[in-house]
């Protein structure tokens, strides 16, 4: 997984309820594409118009938030469909870190898997980040520092922002969560052949 | 202490004590399907991981796959390379593979409880958000995403938090022409589409208790549309009944051990929720989508809403944003909207229950001239089912198409799709923006309504035909 310590920059406000992860990045594109390339595909229902060209009153294509690399959300962002590809999108055209009321629980796993940090805050914060960007023309910088676990707004306002403790330890560290399960080999194996004993029917009927 | 279902399944798969709240939680099957699945047996060869517990693991192709009669893995070209890989990684790994013409065959959530893959009391994942599905069994079942799917294929076990407790219940009796469908899409309209974020959902109450096996598959089916990874119904005699017998379901001796178990996991009286709602079956109508959000649903009888009337701003636009999509007027009464697609399928109503509910409604009568209208069974066994029945001739006769088991038209990922602009009532569980197509508007509804829209050509109370 990518590390994450921290992002600066100007953040896009995309305040609409349930975004869902079929609007931020499209099945077909992950029937036919890898991981890597679906940051053009992000969001694309949104981004382009029916002829193909590019929408200019969405967020993303507006000159000052084309690089922005926090994305300001509405409530239940990512619900839907489990696609990590949604992820992939979103960190494909350079989002890194996105905040919102409230995620959709899938997505919000799938972000830590890959080095995207979702920051939950008050609906009327996030309102209020958006004010003070787009009073700036775009020009007002947020920055997230995961270690202090701390939004500063463009107007320099400081929020913190709560993370669970085991997935903030791993985006700083880019750690690797399969093989730290590796590491409980002989737990597992207990358990199983204790389960084995006690619920043998779950395991037989497999065979 | 009392405790409920969910505990009595999580606690004792809780492998470890991960601290902070975290436990190590064993997985007792994995469902794999041709778009996550191909990719997370490749992944993880990539890896250099071998997998876990390959017998644990049960694969089928459904979303990429073309639903066209006579169809082959090369029907959909955009789809063969992962049918292949599927079917290549899972002879290399020995992942049983429920191939395109075996029984067995079909969408995931519909495959796993027909086989008896999915079991009362056991925990079962799938890279698939509709996993939720199979709680009906009374399994803890929820998605995940492909890099914990690689996790769980690679070590039987995830990192989790325990999530909350919700449950809902309903009491007193569903009214005629209402269908478990409707249950679920009423409790998301007056609940909203985040209600479950975080919680593991238990149904529960006289009208859970009341409804088949399938019935409660379709209600937890749409957990996630509400929020919750995962919803689940206490396994109980119905349930019992259904399973025995089926191919991977225990026989014998071990069938008594585990029905001994089984028996011992519904919630026991006066033990505690994080939540706990209330509804009376006896005010659910049968349930129409107006919007790109399952929580954008009404009552059949009611109007479609004004954005001025939003709880709060980022809903204004959502529903602003929704109105304009979907091409519809705010005020105007959402009955008699006229509809161009009806698609009966997908793993939320798709099988032998919901294919006699909208026969129920088709007998006798024909699709309106304008209206395509497909039947999508959800898999192989319950294309036979319904053939042996003569269900197929009904639906042909009566203008249907009768297709192939796979998720077709729910997902659109398979090049098959409702056109631009084209109106479709969906018995599916997804009416976001572009789900079914560029550009296709989607009316989610349960399969008597469906049915009911395709004879009439628009948006209908299938309660007034049962009536004519
Ligand atoms: S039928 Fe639709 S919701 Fe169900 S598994 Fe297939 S694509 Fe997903």
């Amino acid at each position: 997984m990518e590390k994450f310590e921290g992002v600066t920059g100007p953040a896009a406000p995309l305040l609409r309820a349930n975004i869902d992860t079929d609007l931020i990045i499209r099945i077909e594109r992950l029937v036919g594409t890898g991981r890597s390339g679906l940051g053009g595909f992000a969001f694309e229902q949104l981004r382009k118009l029916p002829d193909g060209s590019d929408n200019p009153d969405f967020v993303l294509n507006k000159p000052a938030y084309r690089d922005s690399p926090i994305l300001l959300a509405g409530p239940n962002f990512g619900c839907g469909s489990s696609r990590e590809g949604a992820v992939w999108a979103l960190m494909g055209a350079g989002i890194r870190c996105v905040i919102a009321p409230s995620f959709g629980d899938i997505f919000f796993a799938n972000c830590f898997q890959n080095g995207l940090l979702p920051i939950a805050l008050p609906e009327e914060e996030v309102r209020r980040i958006a004010e003070e960007t787009e009073g700036s023309q775009g020009a007002g910088r947020t920055t997230i520092d995961l270690k202090r676990q701390v939004v500063t707004t463009p107007e320099g306002r400081e929020l913190p922002f709560a993370i669970d403790t085991r997935r903030r330890d791993a985006l700083l560290q880019g750690l690797d969560d399969i093989a730290l399960t590796m590491t409980r080999q002989g737990d597992i194996a207990a358990w199983q052949a204790r389960d084995r004993a006690a619920r043998a029917w779950a395991w037989d009927s497999v065979q | 202490m009392a405790r409920t279902l969910f505990d009595k399944i999580w606690d004792p798969h809780v492998v470890a004590d991960l601290g902070g709240g975290w436990s190590l939680l064993h997985i007792d099957r994995v469902l794999l399907h041709d778009l996550s699945g191909a990719r997370a047996l490749n992944e993880i060869k990539e890896a250099g991981y071998p997998l876990a517990h390959p017998e644990l693991v049960f694969a089928t192709p459904d979303h990429a796959v073309s639903s066209a009669p006579g169809r082959t893995s090369e029907t959909f070209a955009g789809g063969a390379r992962l049918v292949a890989g599927l079917r290549q990684r899972a002879a290399e790994t020995g992942v049983r593979l429920f191939d395109l013409g075996e029984d067995g065959q079909g969408i995931v959530h519909v495959m796993g409880p027909e086989l008896g893959v999915v079991l009362p009391g056991t925990t079962l994942v799938c890279g698939d958000s509709h996993t939720c599905t199979n709680g009906g069994m009374g399994a803890y079942a929820f998605g995940i995403g492909a890099s914990e799917l690689k996790h769980v294929l690679a070590t039987q076990c995830l990192p989790q938090r325990k999530p909350k407790r919700l449950r809902i219940r309903y009491e007193g009796t569903l009214p005629q022409g209402v269908s478990p469908k409707d249950m679920i899409l009423h409790a998301i309209g007056r609940f909203g589409a985040a209600a479950g974020t975080g919680h593991a959902v238990e149904y529960a109450g006289a009208a859970v208790r009341a409804l088949s096996v399938e019935g409660r598959l379709t209600l937890c089916n749409l957990s996630i549309e509400m929020g919750a990874r995962a919803g689940m119904v206490a396994a109980d005699d119905t349930t019992f009944e259904w399973l025995a017998g089926r191919r991977f379901a225990p026989k014998g001796a071990a069938w008594d051990a585990a029905l001994a178990h089984w028996r011992g996991l519904p919630t026991d009286a006066g033990a505690s929720f994080d939540r706990d709602l209330l509804i009376d079956a006896a005010d659910i109508a049968p349930q129409i989508t107006w919007g790109t959000s399952p929580e954008h649903v009404l009552p059949v009888g009611g109007v479609i809403p004004d954005p001025s009337d939003a709880p709060d701003a980022a809903r204004r636009a959502a529903w602003t944003a929704a109105l304009d999509y979907m091409d519809l007027r705010p005020g105007a009464p959402i009955a008699g909207t006229k509809v161009d697609w009806v698609f009966i399928g997908s793993c939320t109503n798709s099988r032998i229950e919901d294919l006699r509910a909208a026969a129920g409604i088709l007998r006798g009568r024909h699709v309106a001239p304008h209206v395509t209208a497909w039947v999508v069974p959800g898999s192989e066994r319950v294309k036979r089912d319904a053939e042996a029945e003569g269900l197929d001739a009904l639906f042909r006769a009566s203008g249907f198409e009768w297709r192939e088991p796979g998720c077709a038209l729910c997902v659109a990922a398979n090049g098959e799709a409702v056109p631009p602009g084209a109106r479709c009532v969906s018995t599916s569980n997804r009416n976001f923006v572009g789900r079914q197509g560029p550009g296709a508007r989607t009316h989610l509804a349960s399969p008597a309504m469906a049915a009911a829209a395709a004879v009439t050509g628009a948006i209908t109370d299938v309660r007034r035909m049962e009536a004519a």
